[in-house]
């Protein structure tokens, strides 16, 4: 189901921030940045094929 | 009872949303998003019922085809714009928001237009 979904990026959200600002605590700026990049990544790539499938099935049913 | 899966699944992603957006800004985007397509995928054996119920009627009662199927198009068109603009309205960006409206607005005027052509036409055959 999607339910798990949205509670995995939440996770990951969460996870990304604490990451973050233990890095920019240690002045790291550069890594912290990387691990948001990467973080918008992988959450991106978890959605992706989600919205091909809603637009896939949009097409189906209003035959557009 | 789907009505309170879906209720539900709003409650808890308007939850999740609120909570993460003074941690991380840029994820609370693709919760809605997802959120969007979950109650979307919810409805979609009633939408699809309810579709067909009104295309058997449309055939019933001697509809001309065309003008059904230009009409579903427009609405599912519509609801693909809106889409599109709300999550990008979400964001913060009403620019782009805008412009995917404008890009909606222009395909459904020519999806519109054999319709308005057939509607002049036949005014005009009744004024001469």
């Amino acid at each position: 189901m999607e339910i798990d979904l949205i509670l995995k990026i939440t996770g990951l959200g969460i996870l990304v921030g604490i990451i973050h600002s233990l890095l920019n605590k240690f002045g790291k700026e550069e890594y912290a940045f990387i691990v948001t990049v990467v973080g918008l990544i992988v959450a991106f790539s978890m959605v992706v094929s989600l919205i091909s499938k809603l637009f896939e099935n949009l097409k189906v049913i209003f035959r557009l | 009872m789907d009505v309170i899966k879906i209720v539900s699944l709003g409650i808890i992603a308007t939850v999740l949303i609120v909570l993460l957006k003074e941690i991380r800004p840029e994820f609370p985007m693709f919760i809605s998003l997802l959120t969007g397509i979950a109650i979307f995928l919810m409805i979609l054996e009633e939408l699809s019922f309810v579709i067909d119920s009104l295309n058997t009627l449309a055939r019933r009662i001697n509809i001309e085809f065309t003008y059904f199927s230009t009409i579903l198009k427009i609405i599912g068109m519509a609801y693909i714009v809106e889409f599109g603009a709300q999550i990008s309205r979400d964001s913060g960006q009403e620019n782009i928001a805008m412009k995917i409206e404008l890009g909606g607005k222009v395909l459904i005027m020519f999806l519109a237009i054999p319709i308005l052509l057939a509607l002049m036409e036949m005014i005009l055959k009744i004024l001469t």
